[in-house]
């Protein structure tokens, strides 16, 4: 049907109809050079031999892969486990990526970084990875998660990093990301813009996708070793999707179920951030895949309660693996997310993320339907610290 | 082949960039440096648009890009990302961009018209419901899969009077297919050239351009500058060394002088945030003289000591 495999990305960057690059000529040069230098990197064992030792002792990697008997147990189903990326530097997956990005962006002779960020984990983990080198860091952060997540912001600026606003559209994350692109416009020469995600003009969802796929690595080698097989399902939580992919992407060519979960917000008939479940494909930040559009092509806004996940795109791997069937795509509300991260927090001790707590609620629903000797592997993306105030409001509002 | 009636599609490439090639003969044989306002359709409402071009047209445009506002404008600064945002929320479309250019067309019948955006609006025209898509369609690479959606939009621009397309985010490498279903209808897929842009990309937009090639004065969005790029001149003359298509220049240019000076290097300028501006400082009854009085300005017919 196609001749991109479903494990390797082809030359021109294309997932099957998705990815591409669809960038202004202005940047055109850059992303070859990202991608030359990428390639260049991939080969040198100085590069490889530099980013494990940061991911070993920086990042504090491998991360474990935690059982969690009393869920499993509450959930009276499959066993569930928890690949712990909350345990990461920065409390979040995206680590992984800042600091790998950061190591091209030295060997490419970039003196300033740029970052966009929902969450502000990114831009936590961006501006981490940035002090560690003495980097110059600029974050663009929507106004209105400025002010959702004023303690990530607090965070960045104490690592010396400089957010600021974005007042245009939803002044979320989608906006970042139009001022971060906007800003490498205006001075590519000088910048390495450090994207986030598994989104963007190729090479950068490949490029996340290798860099976060440590996750998947090590789950697989940890199941194995833990209980001499490989998971019957793995389950992420989809924003862009850095975290699904790099979860999923060591599993592709096994006999493993990829379940993504995105966030339905509202409900899907409302307000919701559901690219893959409620969008349908078009061309966005660079890519095609799959967005949230109206029927005269401009791009909706997202909503969830978790500001990781509110993007009206997705990565265009996912497009692939979900028009491939090789993944399915599923959706959690706002509500359940509150839910989940309550179970996770009560019966196993962790405080998800919000974001994560969409896998776990997810999770939750299958679980009871599966047998005690089937596995479900979580991909425990981030700790919720971040997230407390949110929740708090939210719990006052519903009434616990 | 015809000069004033629409780019048919029943004449594939008969008139494919006719009306451009007759604008940039005129301006190279020793006439007047083209200027091609840019204008946002809708901006500052849907039907203020056409006569706000044909007063543009009045005022000495030798052609006009019309805009196609975008909810998520990554190559634009804030003037026209307030355009956009302006337009958008006035009901702004596509429709309203296709009557600009039908009201241009009337007006000016052999003035190069261009239509210019981002390529998601321009798609959502021709989108299948996926579950409709032909396994065909599902396995073509993402370039391909931006060709035959183009399709509708084509031939609807054609029959407005549209002579070329701009896709903002339409690169080279991504194109091939777009282009040709665009020249199938008579319009020219107009390629943009940067100050980054290495020798190779030049080469390859030579030899696929047809109507003009867009030089992006500077490195980064659009929005209007105190100065003309001081590396201009070297990039045009990289560009020229390697293609005869017709070179115009934007970015930045807002001046009667930008236009002289640029003038001097290649045949025609594009003015577009200059003339947001003019239009969203002047009073509500006022926006139509402010913009024949701005063109008048800029393309020498008026001296720009009578424009305070
Ligand atoms: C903890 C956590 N999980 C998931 C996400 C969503 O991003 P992605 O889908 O790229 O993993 C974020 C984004 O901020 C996050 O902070």
């Amino acid at each position: 049907m196609s001749t991109a495999s479903l494990s390797g990305v082809r030359e021109s960057g294309a997932f099957g109809p998705f990815g591409g690059q669809f960038a202004p000529e202005t940047l055109m040069p850059a992303l070859s050079e990202l991608e030359d230098a990428w390639e260049a990197a991939q080969t040198d064992p100085a590069f490889r031999a530099e980013l494990d030792e940061l991911l070993r002792n920086y990042v504090g990697r491998q991360t474990p892969l935690t059982l969690a008997p009393r869920l499993s147990e509450r959930l009276g189903g499959a066993q569930i486990w928890l690949k712990r990326e909350d345990l990461a530097h920065t409390g979040a997956h995206k680590i992984n990526n800042a600091i790998g990005q950061v190591l091209l962006a030295r060997r490419m002779g970039k003196p300033r970084i740029i970052a966009e960020t929902g969450a502000g984990q990114h831009g936590v983990a961006t501006a981490t990875a940035c002090a560690r080198f003495g980097i110059e860091c600029i974050v663009y952060m929507g106004a209105e998660d400025v002010r959702r997540q004023a303690l990530n912001v607090f965070r960045m600026n104490l690592l010396g990093a400089e957010v600021v606003p974005v007042e245009s559209g939803a002044r979320t994350l989608k906006d970042a990301i139009n001022e971060a692109i906007r800003d490498w416009v205006t001075n590519v020469r000088t910048t390495h813009y450090l994207i986030g995600s598994a989104i963007g003009p190729h090479p950068y969802p490949m490029i996340v996708r290798e860099l976060q796929s440590c996750i998947g690595r090590e789950a697989r080698d940890q199941m194995v070793e833990q209980i001499g097989r490989l998971p019957d399902a793995a389950v992420a939580c989809v924003g862009g999707g850095s975290n699904a992919i790099g979860l999923f992407h060591p599993l592709v060519d096994d006999p493993v179920q990829l379940i993504g979960v995105e966030a339905a917000g509202e409900g899907l008939n409302a307000r919701h951030a559901a690219t893959l479940t409620g969008g349908s494909p078009g061309v966005l930040h660079g890519t095609r895949t799959y967005v949230l559009q109206d029927v005269d092509g401009q791009i909706t806004e997202a909503h969830s309660i978790s500001a990781g996940l509110d993007y009206p795109g997705v990565g265009p791997e996912h497009a692939w693996l979900m028009q491939t069937e090789r993944a399915e795509y599923v959706s959690i509300t706002d509500d359940e997310a509150l839910d989940g991260l309550k179970l996770l927090s009560e019966t196993e001790g962790i405080i998800p993320a919000l974001e994560t707590a969409h896998a776990i609620a997810y999770a939750a629903k299958i679980a009871p339907t599966m047998s005690q000797d089937q596995h479900i592997l979580i991909g425990l993306s981030g700790r919720g610290d971040k997230d407390v105030e949110i929740v708090r409001d939210a719990l006052a509002q519903r009434g616990g | 082949m015809t000069h004033t009636g629409t780019n048919s599609a029943h004449n594939p490439g008969a008139t494919l960039g006719a009306r451009y090639r007759q604008a940039f003969d005129a301006a190279e044989s020793g006439g007047d440096t083209l200027v091609f306002p840019f204008l946002t359709a809708g901006f500052p409402t849907p039907e203020e648009t056409p006569e706000l071009i044909r007063a543009a047209l009045r005022g000495g445009a030798a052609g006009l890009e019309i805009g196609v506002p975008f909810s998520d404008p990554i190559a634009d600064g804030p003037v026209h990302q307030t355009a956009y945002t302006q337009a958008l929320a006035a009901g702004a479309s596509l429709d309203t961009a296709l009557d600009a250019v039908r009201a241009a067309r009337e007006f000016a019948p052999d003035a190069p018209l261009t239509l210019m955006g981002y390529l998601n609006p321009f798609l959502a025209v021709g989108a299948t419901n996926v579950a409709d898509a032909t396994d065909q369609a599902l396995a073509d690479p993402p370039g391909a899969a931006v060709g035959e959606p183009l399709a509708p939009l084509a031939r609807m621009a054609a029959d407005a009077g549209v002579d070329g397309m701009i896709i903002v985010d339409l690169p080279v490498e991504e194109s091939d297919a777009a282009r040709d279903v665009l020249a199938e209808h008579g319009i020219s897929l107009i390629y943009l050239l940067a100050p980054t842009s290495t020798p190779r990309r030049i080469a390859t937009v030579a030899d696929k351009a047809s109507g003009f090639i867009y030089l992006v004065s500077l490195t980064g969005v659009t929005g209007a500058r105190e100065q003309v790029a001081a590396d201009f001149e070297q990039f045009v003359g990289r560009v020229r060394a390697l293609t005869d298509t017709p070179l115009a220049v934007g970015f930045g240019i807002s001046r009667r002088q930008h236009v002289v000076e640029v003038g001097k290097l290649v045949p025609a300028a594009i003015i577009g945030s200059a003339l947001t501006n003019t239009i969203a400082s002047a009073p509500a009854d006022g926006r139509v003289a402010a913009v024949e009085h701005y063109l008048e300005v800029v393309t020498g017919r008026r001296s720009e000591e009578t424009s305070a």
